[in-house]
């Protein structure tokens, strides 16, 4: 190495020479000259601890360690901890289901090894202290400190037989290389010759722009590179995750609307373009008056961002029923309040990141994503190609939660690849990431809710402003969503609400787990709360006596069938009562801090909006004998691989062993819509059932046997038994088809829904799901602190499919939730990094109690609900409940930080 | 291409940065999260090779503590009582991985409002060390930080160690942090306090708060009133509007500066009953 004596490091044991610069990041020189992708990088700052490594036996974040210092220094590395098997830490990782996304996973192996290292046997605390620098953003956390609990523990996996796949703790079946470090992400794969592609952002909200003389700018750099603008697009410079408001263009065309726009690409070799300071792109900007909240967009002399959407409304929902407003002004009991909630940030550790090249005369683009399909078409429309010329192949997700639905890195590699036929990749910095990709939309809502003297809930009305930022993206799915769930899932038999997306010039708010409904849901939740107060009925059995049961209908005029939400509030009683009990026990003996105990509830449709969103599936026989089943859906962490195949595997009658998993490709699957909506489990699950049972129907006939044989299948021969007979399929014997299938199968499902009338009445969705929650926390009323002691959670997931990914998905849901009840704040130009924008550390996590409660739904498969979306929802409002409970304070404003606890304790001491 | 310098002693870490406008890196915890580049921009002097600049020696006259002595170190350290406030603060700095990198006098150069480790060292008395080709001289702390992001530190000059007087090294000591999270989490405000009782009376007590203003600061009005009275009740002594009168914190995310007033007001009232009730356990 260039000024130091030696460039000599062991890496995982192994001497190896290093040549980077010394001042170059340890992390940098292991991914990139070393080639060890395992080691993942999620903000160049310390603040995520992704890139945890062992110096000299001490985790450090290799993103701030200059080589130099790894000088003849002994590196452990995640690939260093298994050889040809997964070491125990790992296999206790995969059997506890501690790995979602993955992301976080190889510095969560580091540092807990480093804990290991120094007691086998550590304590709880021990070890939230050792993970307290790795953020997970999938988990919850639980899971982990599990997994690192029980490092010696049982080692056997769940290997259910043919058939009884469906409601079993399987592992994952793609958790192996998410435990080794060799998944490959959207940042991890390079080809040779790959050009590095950076873009020019605007620094102004809203401006007007001029491109200066970029020949002499370029002359003055010490190599070639290429600059491309709007003027390089070949197709239609405007996207949108819904075809109807495609509106963002790819790279500005002489005018931003958001602070992060992009507005140009530089692209060339690697070591060239990441030295661009790219404050010296020629550019002029005329900034131009800004609008940042939806009050000052709706003002009737705002500019209009875009000119065909009047008044700065992208568009607006209303759902209503019966005379509401009557129904309130005769009620015994009203309750009426207004809340905001702010920017709310994915935070997913891996910022979006992907690389395309051309084959032939097909671009293929890899890069992390929730939507292949959509983004297939929709770059394809930027690109001018006909879709048969877009191959998308989804990388590993490093975390989604609804972001990654959105194009980011896909249409500007694309561009570049086309353009120079060269490999072209893009990894956004945090700043990036978190600056220009969509966000939770902060709602300003206002509702008022009356009941009779038994508690009856008789009319409710809503009114809330969703701001959706500069383009489309989901603020219209927002929109719908939100007045069709903002009932919560209660008989409201007099209703009236209205949601409207509202453009500023803020960052892009789109799909963000639930999607809207989570924010109407603190409103009305709190709302039950004051009207419970009010009738003197316990908070819990005013949701009892509310509750919508088999038969009744939404405030959509939807009949329901398959509704659990009351079998979820009676699972919850006995914890309800303890912890009443409990927290009145504490406080009798305690003056400054106080417990409280909140409840809320969720109920969240399935898929999109009455709207079309079929997903296919393909299963089969090779002639050589293997199963292999296409999965289409992206497995962004929730398990969509696992729970497909199960349900899959049953619906065939064979072991989840014996397939093998194809996909997600846009050229190798069949669609399987986004994952978004909670809709994987139910509409592409739906589609894996059919396509299992096809394929079984397709045996048993070749067979002649009856619908209740046994097949098998070992060495190419699928055996038929029915206990009498006994018949033998020889694969090679039989002629594939052009997909090289002896036997094969391909289903399509698509929810049955009906359109939504002018007052929102219809049938928005096939399935529902249900959930209710219990928090409880204790204030520091002197400081206005608030730590979440415990979360007990009954959802109904109709029938679970994998107990294991279902907690999982509970455990992370509420650790999103509190985060947005707590400390979740995205302030455009101010937070756009994970130590100014805090998310939930392990520290920060409550003890979990799951309740899976199965009421089954005739449309899902297996009678199976969503799930990943539902668990956010009731997290905040219980939490905030509950800190009503504890000292009176009420708050408005989310998050609830310490000073604004205060100020709302202040305001309810006074108010009393 | 940047130079990087990685010296093995002092004297060549002086000599190189007496001619030369170097960059000092310690642990880097601050300056790569400053940039979005792959490597440190600027010329870097690297001083983690200096082998005596780093660990926690006793000596006749206190307490001399290397500049690139890590926080990790720190904790792992043999001290008496009143570095426990120190020890403590070390334990919040971060995480783990933080600790383990991070150093002691990178902590003062970056001059952070939040820097962790201000409010303890102040409260020990404190004086920084600074080496330079024409000697060394020494500057109390709080002279030291002159503002946001501002030292005393003169160019060609070298933090060598933080220097903490003998006499400072009495009593017992705590140190608070309030945050919006557990971990890794940047201050709203803290406090430490070292208190030294004799015979139920404050016979010295130092107090000093973090996050509440430009720089962290010792309250010697409040630590005066407070001297001699009875240890016993102290904690209500502590009014807000003593904080008031001398700190200057902002209004910003994380908090506002009322709230901070208030917090700060509280931790310090917490921590010195904690102290107050240790020395009751003891006498008893």
């Amino acid at each position: 190495m260039k000024d130091l004596p030696s460039s000599q490091m062991r890496v995982n044991g192994q001497t190896v020479n290093v040549s980077a610069v010394a001042g170059r990041r340890l992390s940098d020189v292991l991914r990139d000259e070393l080639g060890l992708k395992g080691t993942k990088v999620g903000c160049d700052a310390g603040d995520c601890g992704a890139c945890t490594v062992l110096l000299n036996g001490a985790p450090v974040c290799s993103c701030l360690t200059p080589v130099a210092q790894a000088i003849d220094a002994e590196i452990a590395t995640v690939e260093g901890l298994s050889g040809d098997a997964l070491g125990n830490l790992q296999r206790a990782f995969l059997r506890h289901g501690a790995a979602q996304c993955g992301i976080c996973t190889p510095g969560m192996l580091i540092a807990a090894t480093a804990l290991l290292e120094q007691t086998l046997t550590p304590s709880r605390h021990e070890v939230e202290t050792a993970l307290g620098g790795v953020l997970c953003r999938c988990t919850g956390y639980h899971k982990i400190v599990e997994a690192i609990l029980d490092v010696g523990g049982e080692t056997t996996a769940v290997n259910p037989s043919a058939g009884k796949a469906v409601g079993t703790r399987v592992e994952r079946l793609d958790g192996l290389s998410k435990l080794d470090g060799s998944e490959v992400f959207g940042a991890d794969y390079v080809p040779v010759d790959t050009l590095l592609v950076r873009a020019i952002r605007s620094p102004h909200f809203a401006a007007k722009f001029t491109i200066g003389n970029v020949a002499s700018w370029l002359a003055m750099l010490p190599g070639q590179v290429r600059v491309f603008t709007a003027a390089d697009i070949p197709g239609d410079n405007r996207f949108s995750v819904i075809t109807a408001f495609i509106d963002q263009p790819a790279l500005a065309d002489g005018h931003v609307r958001m602070m992060g726009e992009a507005v140009a690409l530089i692209a060339g070799n690697p070591s060239l373009i990441e030295a661009i300071d790219l404050a010296d792109f020629p550019i002029t900007w005329q900034p131009e008056t800004e609008l940042l909240d939806t009050n000052a967009a709706l003002d009737g002399d705002a500019t209009q961002l875009h000119t065909d959407r009047v008044g700065n409304i992208l568009i607006a929902g209303k759902v209503k029923t019966g005379a509401p407003e009557k129904a309130i002004q005769t009620a015994v009991h009203t309750a009426k309040m207004s809340m905001e909630t702010g920017y709310v940030e994915h935070a997913y550790i891996e910022p979006e990141a992907g690389v395309a090249w051309m084959e032939g005369d097909v671009l293929v683009i890899q890069a992390c994503t929730q939507a292949p399909v959509m983004d297939r078409d929709d770059t394809a429309r930027v690109l001018g190609l006909s879709q048969d010329k877009l191959r998308i192949i989804p990388s590993a997700a490093g975390g989604g939660f609804g972001s990654k639905l959105d194009l980011s890195v896909q249409p500007l590699i694309g561009l570049v690849a086309l353009k120079t036929g060269r490999p072209a990749r893009m990894v956004y910095t945090r700043r990036e990431s978190m600056a220009t990709t969509t966000k939770r939309h902060p709602a300003k809502m206002t509702a008022q809710i009356g009941a009779d003297a038994e508690g009856r809930v008789t009319g409710m009305v809503f009114d809330g402003d969703f701001n959706t930022g500069a383009y489309s993206s989901w603020g219209p799915t927002v929109a719908v969503r939100v007045p069709v769930h903002a009932s919560g899932p209660y008989k409201t038999p007099n209703y009236d609400a209205s949601a409207r997306a509202v453009h500023t010039n803020g960052p892009v708010s789109g799909a963000f787990r639930g999607f809207g409904v989570p924010q109407a849901a603190i409103l009305q939740e709190t709302l039950y709360d004051d009207l419970a107060n009010m009738a003197g009925i316990d908070r819990l059995k005013f949701r009892q006596i509310n509750a919508l049961e088999n038969g009744d209908f939404t405030v959509c005029g939807q009949q329901l069938f398959g509704v659990g939400i009351r079998e979820c509030l009676d699972g919850l009683q006995v914890a309800w009562n303890t912890a009443l009990l409990d927290a009145q026990d504490f406080n009798a003996e305690n003056t400054t801090l106080k417990r409280g105990v909140g409840i809320a509830s969720c109920w969240y449709g399935c898929g999109n909006t009455s709207l079309p969103n079929p997903s296919t599936i393909r299963v089969g026989f090779t002639a050589k004998g293997h199963l292999r089943l296409h999965q289409g859906a992206t497995d962004i962490g929730q398990g969509a691989n696992t729970v497909i195949a199960q349900i899959c595997a049953d619906a065939l009658g064979l072991p989840v062993s014996d397939f093998e998993l194809i996909g997600p490709d846009t050229f190798l699957t069949p669609d399987c819509g986004k994952t978004s909506a909670s809709r994987q489990t139910y509409v592409t699950g739906t589609a894996a059932l059919l396509a299992g049972a096809e394929l079984r129907r397709k045996i048993l006939s070749l067979g002649n046997m009856g619908p209740d044989a046994i097949i098998t299948l070992k060495d190419g021969v699928l055996h038929i038994s029915d206990g009498q007979a006994l018949r033998d399929i020889v694969l090679a014997d039989m002629t594939p088809d052009d997909r090289g299938y002896a036997l094969s199968a391909q289903e399509s499902y698509d929810p049955p829904t009906e359109p939504l009338d002018e007052n929102g009445q219809g049938r928005p969705y096939a399935v529902y799901g249900y959930g209710a929650q219990i928090a409880e926390v204790e204030v520091d009323t002197a400081l206005g602190t608030v730590k979440t002691r415990r979360v007990t959670a009954a959802q109904d997931l109709g029938r679970t499919i994998n107990p294991l990914l279902a907690e999982g998905q509970i455990e992370g849901g509420i650790a999103q939730g509190l985060g947005l009840a707590l400390m979740e704040e995205f302030v455009p130009g101010r937070t756009e990094n994970l130590h100014d924008y805090l998310i939930p550390t392990v520290g920060d996590m409550p003890q979990v109690d799951s309740i899976l409660i199965e009421i089954a739904d005739s449309e899902g498969p297996f009678g199976a609900k969503g799930l990943g979306e539902h668990v956010l929802i009731p997290t905040a409002p219980a939490i905030l409940n509950a800190i009503h409970h504890a000292t009176g304070a009420r708050i408005t404003q989310l998050p609830a930080l310490p000073h604004r606890v205060l100020a709302a304790i202040k305001k309810g001491a006074t108010n009393d | 291409m940047n130079a990087y310098h990685r010296p093995e002693s002092l004297k060549d870490a002086l000599a190189l940065i007496a001619d030369n406008p170097l960059t000092l890196a310690a642990g880097c915890t601050d300056l790569f999260p400053a940039t979005e580049f792959q490597e440190l921009p600027g010329a870097v002097l690297d001083l983690t090779g200096i082998a005596g600049l780093r660990g926690i020696t006793t000596g006749t006259d206190g307490w001399r503590i290397g500049a690139t002595t890590t926080w990790s170190d720190v904790i792992a350290a043999d001290l008496p009582a009143a570095f426990d406030m120190l020890k403590q603060a070390a334990a919040e700095v971060g995480s783990v991985q933080i600790q383990n990198a991070g150093t002691i006098a990178g902590n003062l150069c970056n001059a952070s409002p939040a820097a962790d480790g201000v409010p303890p060292l102040l409260a020990l008395d404190a004086e920084v060390e600074l080496s330079s080709i024409n000697g060394q001289r020494r500057v109390p702390l709080d002279a030291f930080l002159t503002g946001v992001r501002r030292t005393a530190l003169q160019s060609g000059e070298i933090v060598s160690a933080i220097l903490v007087p003998g006499k400072a090294g009495h009593g017992r000591s705590g140190f608070a942090k309030l945050g919006a999270r557990k971990y890794l989490v940047i201050s709203i405000a803290m406090v430490a306090v070292r208190l030294i009782e004799e015979h139920g009376n404050v016979s010295e007590i130092a107090l000093s708060v973090g996050a509440c203003g430009a720089v962290a600061t010792r309250l010697t009005d409040l630590e005066s009133r407070l001297t001699g009275q009875s240890v016993a009740g102290l904690a209500e002594k502590i009014d807000k509007k003593y904080l008031a009168e001398t700190l200057t914190p902002i209004s910003d995310l994380r908090g506002d500066a009322a709230y901070r007033i208030t917090a700060a007001t509280e931790l310090l009232r917490r921590t010195v009953t904690d102290l107050a009730d240790q020395c009751g356990g003891l006498s008893a």
